[in-house]
């Protein structure tokens, strides 16, 4: 190693680890203060479409096969077929071995195909294998590519480790948007969510991620105002704006809204839109348009009149 | 995306004002001798909501004499065991009506819904149900194996937490075998009147709790009353060194809960994020209507730029109008005359030199407004840092070293309450040493419960309310 | 309990089974033994728990053990009102079943009104224990130092022959401070408690923190007193001389012992048995800039 790496280690050890602290009873205090928001009406309305348009949809099963991409890419085309007026969600998001059956369903509609990549959801493979990870996804027409951080190494103290890995993977997505997973459950303090949120801003990510979904808890809303308030300093400090995306356990409209609250109160306007925001989710989408129905119609909805993808 | 919150008001229909409210005494609502009244007003809309009757000096007597004969013949001898039973009772009812009395207290205080619903109506039943417990256990206290009541206690409560305040006073006298007569402020009775209804609703024995309407005047026919024991005052010092001459040489028990002008001192370690809401709830919390109010924040030189650019940014995004919407973070100024108050400290503190900023904020015609307000480059000189405002007006101070916090932070006749801002123990316990106020906030502010003991030095007042300590104001220790 | 028959009207019984995590299950033994009234006449078949059953009690308590003793003392203080709350509700049944056991109408109310007042008692202790047995330690340096109360952890309880006010004055003072239990009713008398467990069931008391066993008590206590999952033990309701083996075997994992002793279970409780089931703990931290 040379010298060089060795006091660029020690200079990033440095930075996050000079970064304010985060107090993890007034985060929570704060993040439970904005949930009792109460958005009605016109700003439900308008929330629900906005939410929609941000959902990432979502299926990384094992179980996956051609067959369930497609279907969730037609769901992802006509999100709800007894209304053309609902909007169309940001993304699909798939492993990277179906991301060419997901290109193929959504060729031309707009809506983006992200693939989860680099050894998802441990993130325990040699580099390699995650650089080959991902440019097979890129190279099978992928917009976006969800990575996920060496958490070991993050909790070892190897910084240096997770930023290089980082920054090979984007030079890896060529094009593609790089989403960076933090994997916030693993990483348990408050703290280490802002310091992994910088190193992966500094690695050079389009877009910090809350959780893979495989490991509990995946995004609350504490983990996500603290993320929030990272791409918000990062932003004033930089110039460049950094998504934020908060996946995994967002079922209920009451939820996303949630989130969008605290995206308008914490960074601001010029992140509520999908391009900064992204919500990964998969069956979020059916209660958002239940909920979208109830607000036109007064009535409650039933599962029924929602399609199972 | 413009993302407008739609309005999201709490219904008022949960409640049914009275056009007007008699005195509470022996169990039951009655006229005032005199037939005085006076008008209690809404302050987001300055609508009249109800007459209240004004108590004079042969109500007052009727009050005490009522109190004394309860607590001769009914409360002093009662057991222990029996009268946490009441208070349970008071607890669960309060708890049952919680909304309701949260929506009045919103309408009559002008505090947003969201702190009367989140805040004062959980921590009063809290307080009820806290202070029964102890109505049995008083020998476990530490004032000796069975310590006494004082008799009859003449309370009187301010405006900023009108059922808090009477659940402060109320809670212990009874626990501890007290009998009370209890005038709420002038602005604000409305509550204490409703809490009367559920002394009735409880069964509790007539003449127990008593309450008194009225202003000034009524409150001093009460605490200068010579049948009584014990008097307990919140509000302001001038008014607390009053009543303090007033009871000199008499037999009463006095214990005054006063002003404040609180620091806040957030140093160059402190988790920054939630220091700046510690201090946005610290001083814009009911509107900054807080005797523990963090009125000065005392930010150390090599963060001040940043923490008050993160501090605007964030005063932005508070939400000021309707009390009763859901979304509203500053409810209304309580009356026109507080109002009229913060106005001319506000305006004295530019002219002596101050600057001052407050975000866009767009405020309602009617009712009585203020906007939440920054003073930068204040000198401990200046009034605005030395005088209570009791409003959401916040004076900026610097300091270089923890010497010099502490000496700027206690550099004041009052001594309620004070905040620290720093991740290192060790500083805050340093910090919490040579503070000299009542209570010490680490890391948060404005933090209340039954169990923890509040109250202050020097001219902030003497005594405790809560805890274990807050009994001995109400025993004959 | 004859009456409604005499009526004319044919009573549904009630099975009486244990009460385990929240569920009431039979004894995994498929065991049972009558249970008759002072007179002799047969009342009900009440479960005999096994060492099995024992054992799956002691796991509910420890599982239960991490979310109560979390919870904050005013709820847990809420809760325990509650209890009395809803054991006032079922004040005429309890005076049936302690009437079958043998108490006269009167003596069997006060002993109703006496257990919802002790319930009233402890409640307030929840968030009270703490000021009144810790302390703020004046130490000779620059340190803050303050011990504060902590449940012990899982409590086995037997439980005395006071039906249910010595059932009710057992139980209370081990939960409210945050500990788990797992009670052996009394052998004779174990119908009120079952009841209990009913009350405790309908009273927001997280499943698992109150276990109630009816059976032979020879057979259960030993093995809960050996049992290297258990903090605590309380013999009340085991007679003098026989708790010698229990405490011996209780010393395998030293668990700590409350004694049998005569109690007045119609006397001021006191705290004792609130803080023979607690720790101290003591904080240091430095004072310094």
């Amino acid at each position: 190693m040379s010298t060089e790496t060795v006091a660029g280690a020690a200079e990033l050890r440095a930075f996050l680890h000079g970064l304010p602290g985060v107090d993890q009873v007034g985060v929570e205090e704060r993040a439970a203060r904005l949930a009792a928001r109460s958005i009605k009406t016109s700003a439900k309305a308008q929330a629900i479409d906005a939410a929609i348009a941000m959902v990432d949809l979502t299926t990384l099963e094992g179980a996956d096969t051609p067959g369930k991409v497609r279907a969730l890419c037609a769901k992802a085309l006509r999100p709800d077929p007894d209304d053309p007026a609902v909007p169309r969600p940001a993304a699909v998001c798939v492993y990277s071995d179906l991301v060419g059956v997901a290109v193929e369903a959504l060729k031309g509609s707009g809506v983006k195909v992200a693939s989860v990549a680099t050894s998802f959801p441990s993130g325990r493979a040699p580099l390699a294998a995650k650089l080959a990870d991902t440019r097979a996804a890129v190279e099978a027409g992928a917009d976006e590519i969800d990575m996920v951080i060496d958490r070991g190494a993050f909790l070892a103290g190897d910084y240096a480790k997770v930023f290089d890995e980082i920054a090979a993977v984007k030079e890896a997505c060529g094009d593609a948007h790089l989403k960076v997973i933090l994997e916030t459950g693993e990483l348990a303090t408050y703290d280490n969510v802002r310091r992994a949120s910088w190193l992966a801003m500094r690695a050079g990510a389009d877009f910090i991620k809350t959780s893979t979904g495989k490991v509990s808890p995946a995004a609350t809303l504490p983990v996500t105002l603290v993320m929030l308030e990272a791409v918000r300093d990062f932003h004033a400090a930089t110039g460049r704006r950094v998504g934020v995306k908060p996946a995994g356990g967002i079922r209920t409209t009451k939820d996303a809204i949630r989130y969008l609250v605290l995206v308008n109160e914490t960074a601001g306007l010029d992140w509520l839109t999908p391009e900064w925001f992204r919500i990964g989710a998969s069956s979020l989408l059916n209660d958002l348009l239940m909920q979208r129905r109830k607000l036109a119609d007064g009535v409650y909805q039933g599962p029924d009149y929602f399609t199972v993808d | 995306m413009n993302f407008d919150y739609a309005p999201a008001p709490e219904s008022a229909s949960i409640v049914d004002i009275r056009p007007s409210y008699g005195l509470f005494v022996d169990g039951e609502f009655t006229d005032p001798a005199e037939g005085r009244s006076f008008k209690t007003v809404n302050p987001a809309t300055e609508e009249v909501l109800a007459e209240v009757a004004e108590a004079g000096a042969e109500d007052v007597n009727r009050a005490v004499a009522a109190a004394r004969a309860a607590y001769d013949n009914v409360w002093g001898p009662m057991p222990g065991r029996e009268r946490a039973k009441y208070l349970y009772r008071i607890a669960r009812l309060i708890q049952e009506r919680s909304r309701e009395l949260a929506v009045l207290e919103s309408i009559d205080n002008g505090k947003p819904i969201r702190e009367s619903r989140d805040v004062d109506l959980p921590l009063v039943a809290a307080h009820f149900f806290y202070h029964a417990g102890w109505a049995d256990k008083l020998a476990y206290a530490g004032f000796g194996p069975d310590p006494r009541p004082l008799g009859v206690a003449a309370q009187v409560i301010p405006w900023n937490f009108p059922l808090l305040m009477l659940a402060w006073k109320i809670a212990p006298a009874l626990a501890c075998g007290n009998t009370v007569v209890l005038k709420p402020a002038e602005t604000t009775p409305l509550t204490a009147l409703v809490f009367a209804e559920i002394c009735q609703q409880a069964d509790l024995p007539k003449g127990v709790v008593n309450i008194v309407t009225g202003a000034g005047e009524t409150g001093r026919l009460l605490v200068e009353h010579d049948g009584v024991d014990k008097v307990a005052f919140t509000g302001s010092t001038e008014v607390g060194k009053q009543i303090a001459r007033s009871v000199a040489g008499t037999r009463k028990k006095l214990t005054l809960e006063l002003g404040g002008k609180a620091a806040n001192v957030v140093f160059d370690d402190a988790p920054l994020d939630q220091a700046v809401e510690g201090v946005v709830n610290g001083i814009f919390f009911n509107q900054g209507h807080v005797c523990c109010a963090g009125s000065r924040l005392l930010v150390q030189e090599s963060i001040a730029e940043e923490l008050l650019d993160r501090l605007k940014a964030r005063m932005a995004t508070l939400r000021v109008g309707d009390p009763l919407d859901k979304n509203t973070d500053i409810g209304a100024i309580n009356s026109a005359a507080q109002l009229e108050k913060i106005r001319m400290l506000s305006e004295i503190g530019e002219r002596e030199g101050a600057r001052r900023w407050s975000p866009p904020c767009e405020l309602p015609q009617r009712g009585y407004w203020f906007a939440p307000t920054l003073f930068t480059g204040v000198a401990q000189s200046h009034r605005i840092a030395r005088e209570e405002i009791f409003g959401p007006v916040l004076s900026v101070l610097t300091f270089r070293t923890p010497d010099e916090a502490v000496a700027k932070a206690n550099n004041t006749p009052y001594g309620l309450s004070a905040g620290i801002w720093t991740e290192k123990g060790s500083r805050i316990l340093w910090m919490a040493e040579r503070l000299r106020a009542g209570v010490v906030w680490a890391n948060t502010f404005n933090k209340f419960d039954p169990t923890s003991p509040f109250g202050g030095y020097k001219e902030s007042g003497f005594g405790r309310e809560g805890g274990r300590h807050g009994l001995e104001a109400y025993l004959n220790v | 309990m004859s009456t409604k028959a005499e009526r004319g009207r044919l009573a549904v019984r009630k099975t009486y089974k244990l009460f385990i995590g929240g569920a009431f299950p039979r004894s995994e033994s498929g065991r049972t033994y009558p249970v008759n009234d002072a007179k002799g006449r047969f009342l009900a078949n009440v479960s005999q728990a096994s060492r099995k059953d024992a054992r799956d009690a002691v796991s509910a308590a420890r599982k239960a053990f991490g979310g109560w003793s979390g919870r904050t003392p005013y709820n847990r203080g809420q809760i325990l009102y509650r209890v009395a709350e809803m054991l006032e509700g079922r004040h005429a049944q309890f005076v049936d079943e302690l009437r079958a056991a043998g108490l006269g109408r009167n003596a069997a109310s006060d002993e109703v009104d006496a257990a919802v007042d002790r319930w009233v008692w402890y409640a307030g202790w929840a968030d009270k224990l703490a000021a009144v047995a810790g302390s703020a330690n004046p130490v000779a340096g620059p340190f803050f130092n303050v011990s504060t109360p902590e449940p012990t952890g899982v409590v086995a309880v037997v439980a005395p022959d006071s039906p249910l006010l010595g059932l009710v004055s057992v139980i209370a003072p081990v939960i409210v401070s945050g500990n788990t239990c797992v009670v052996v009713a009394s052998e004779p008398a174990p119908l009120p408690a079952v009841t209990l467990a009913e009350v405790l069931a309908t009273s927001d008391l997280p499943g698992g923190v109150v276990n109630i066993l009816t059976g032979r008590r020879a057979e259960l206590a030993p093995w809960l007193a050996s049992h290297r999952d258990v903090n605590a033990l309380d013999l009340a309701g085991i007679p003098a001389d026989e708790a010698g083996p229990l405490e011996e075997a209780a010393a395998g994992n030293l668990k700590r012992v409350l004694r049998p002793a005569a109690v007045d279970w119609t006397a001021d409780p006191g705290i004792g048995r609130m803080t023979a089931f607690q720790e101290t703990k003591t904080v240091w931290h430095p004072v310094g800039v």
